[in-house]
């Protein structure tokens, strides 16, 4: 769920342009989340089968199932998060691959194989996950960090200079889990209290935009909520950012790879999703985008740096206050949709 | 550009006729694209503004309602369920509008001396000015924005001359603001706005402009006697075309002003994804596009009015 909307995309389209074989045999079109997808694993993948990738982004998954519900679109390979899953599933959109067939599956660690929102794997495989936490610039402000509060009651130093990413669900997520409900909670009460907490934590926000790295880099940001990989990232350029495990309660997410029911490339989809569960090329995939990938094995493939990267190994203590989010009723999702727009007029 | 094509005139000689109807047989190509590719998606999305939601985007079709239209002006409240006005939409209605506003006086007022500039110049280098105007064309939108947050966010160029001269102490808070929002808004427009300006100022005759002066006209009657009256079409134009496309502006609110007030370029957007209530977002296009309809009425009339001053 790494994304860094607009200018990535104009980037990565001029990118994607430029990655291709002279004779290539095949073809594979990959629709995926922006600067998510390393090229070297992308090249490594077409000199192994003489095929031609093509990726071409999107910015959420909400784009995804609009395009791909749409038709037309030429895909051969999704990557929606867990909570789309079972959507794309439902609408038909999604080929039921039989991943846990192929040779490769015996990599998948086991915690991710009977997942809920694909039980043992009939259709995706996955790709990345991690966790929306909340990121601090420690020379701004040297509190507790592993807590929510630092976006949703900022402490005096951080007011003006957290940035929130845009996700209703995440951030919905973490302000019901900070107010005392739990994910998909319908109680008036606590979402009452949700939004007015929301209205009264924005007025101390700068923004609510993606792109968070860069301005952590150039200190326009003191803080943010926002993925665990980009605040990786943020941290090599400049020392002083750290990642927060909120007490409260904080979504992880996985965003798993499927292959579109109307695919052109079916076989060529196949070789991806078998390839991509190789430990060596999913770490690939890892040191590209910093985040944690689904594969036994791969960190013997990884560079120290990710290996040992604080952001990628979620502390015991925090473990159990994080939460997947799963996908709510149409109601409760409509419900969420208007109290998001309340908060964002 | 001569003015042999300016007919009005009712009674055409034949072979006039004939190239009348030659004309139409040229553009009918573009009058079907027009067709296809603007009215037909219109009324797509008149048609769908009317449907039941479908529970993952799109509508359930053949099911109607006025949901769609209701609650782009009502909504029920999310706790009592009591039915009020739809204050969320409203306010971002009133958010967009107010920009337009402003950022079409703010062309006006930085464009009018430009335009003027321009067509006062001798006239070989005329030419050169106006191609100046159009230079910010040649780069995407999306990479300007950017450009601009350079310029002005904390240690951004402004900023840091500002430090380094030691006029401010610590940074001013630039980017993210309204102000931000407006100054890239009309960044973006005043292009739009100097060139009809110009094109009307270039056909003002000076000589009347001397004439006010020799009936001791002074400086500022001359300009609100003659000179605004006869540019008052290219004026309006200007705004027009300011005005609309500011309405529905998307990228420079989002990137400027940091996303945290919506426009309803965003609220459009966002009903359409994450809000996955597509009548929602049809209902609040046709609303855009009927504000702006209204827009456009008020310049044809007012244009009308004007261009029979001095035809």
């Amino acid at each position: 769920m790494k994304k860094c909307k607009l200018l990535t995309t104009a980037v990565a389209l001029a990118l994607s342009t430029g990655i291709s074989t002279a004779h290539a045999e095949g073809e594979l079109n990959i629709f995926n989340w922006g600067d998510y997808t390393s090229p070297e694993m992308i090249e490594k993948f077409e000199k192994a089968y003489d095929v031609k990738v093509t990726i071409t982004d999107f910015d959420s998954n909400d784009t995804a199932l609009t395009k791909i519900k749409a038709g037309g679109h030429g895909f051969d390979i999704v990557v929606p998060s867990a909570n789309y899953v079972p959507i794309f599933v439902k609408e038909g959109l999604l080929l039921e691959a039989r991943p846990d067939l192929m040779e490769n599956f015996k990599n998948v660690d086991e915690q991710w194989v009977n997942v809920p929102w694909d039980q043992g794997r009939k259709y995706t495989v996955p790709w990345l996950w991690g966790l929306t936490g909340v990121v601090v610039d420690t020379s701004v402000y040297d509190g507790d960090i592993n807590t929510s509060s630092i976006f949703l009651d900022p402490p005096k130093e951080l007011i003006g200079k957290v940035n929130v990413a845009p996700e209703k669900n995440d951030v919905m997520y973490a302000a019901i889990r900070y107010m005392g409900g739990e994910w998909c909670t319908t109680d008036k009460e606590v979402l009452k209290k949700v939004r007015d907490k929301l209205v009264e934590a924005k007025e101390k926000w700068i923004a609510m935009d993606y792109g968070t790295i860069e301005k952590f880099a150039s200190r326009d940001y003191a803080a943010a909520y926002y993925w665990n990989g980009a605040a990786m990232r943020a941290r090599e350029k400049n020392v002083d950012v750290r990642l927060g495990y909120p007490k409260e309660g904080f979504p992880f997410f996985m965003d798993s790879v499927g292959i579109i029911k109307d695919a052109k490339n079916v076989e060529n989809a196949k070789l991806f999703m078998n390839f991509i569960m190789d430990p060596e090329n999913a770490a690939m995939i890892s040191e590209f985008a910093k985040y944690s990938n689904g594969i036994k094995g791969s960190e013997k493939f990884m560079s120290e740096e990710l290996r040992n990267a604080p952001e990628l190994s979620v502390p015991d203590e925090y473990k159990a206050a994080g939460g997947f989010l799963d996908s709510c009723s149409p109601e409760t999702s409509n419900l969420y949709t208007r109290i998001w727009t309340d908060i964002n007029k | 550009m001569t003015t042999k094509t300016d007919v009005t005139n009712n009674e055409l000689p034949p072979y006039r006729k004939r190239e009348a109807l030659n004309r139409w047989i040229i553009s009918l190509p573009a009058l079907s694209i027009i067709m296809l590719a603007a009215i037909g998606p219109i009324l797509i999305m008149l048609l769908y503004s009317f449907m039941v939601k479908g529970d993952y985007g799109g509508v359930k079709l053949w099911e109607f309602s006025f949901d769609g239209w209701i609650n782009v002006f009502f909504q029920r409240d999310i706790f009592d369920e009591t039915l009020g006005l739809a204050d969320a939409h409203l306010t971002i209605f009133w958010r967009s509008l107010k920009l337009s506003i402003l950022t079409t006086l703010a062309a006006l007022a930085f464009g009018l001396p430009t335009a003027y500039f321009i067509a006062t110049r001798p006239k070989h280098t005329r030419e050169i000015w106006v191609f100046l105007i159009t230079i910010p064309f040649w780069a995407n939108l999306l990479i300007r924005t950017f450009a601009i947050q350079e310029v002005i966010r904390n240690e951004g160029i402004i900023n840091n001359t500002l430090l380094a001269i030691g006029i401010i102490d610590s940074p001013i808070q630039m980017l993210y603001t309204d102000g931000a929002i407006l100054f890239g808004m009309v960044y973006v427009y005043l292009p739009l706005m100097v060139l009809p300006l110009y094109a009307s100022i270039e056909k003002l005759d000076f000589r009347l402009v001397e004439a006010g002066y020799d009936l001791y006209a002074t400086r500022l009657k001359v300009l609100r006697r003659i000179i605004l009256p006869m540019i008052k079409p290219g004026m309006i134009a200007g705004c027009i075309l300011v005005f609309i496309p500011s309405l529905g502006a998307y990228v420079t609110p989002r990137l400027l002003g940091g996303g945290k007030n919506m426009m309803l370029g965003n609220l459009i957007e966002s009903q359409f994804g994450a809000g996955r209530n597509w009548p929602l977002g049809s209902a609040i296009s046709i609303t855009l596009m009927l504000l702006v309809m209204f827009a456009l009425i008020f310049y044809v009339r007012n244009a009308t009015r004007s261009g029979a001053n001095h035809g």
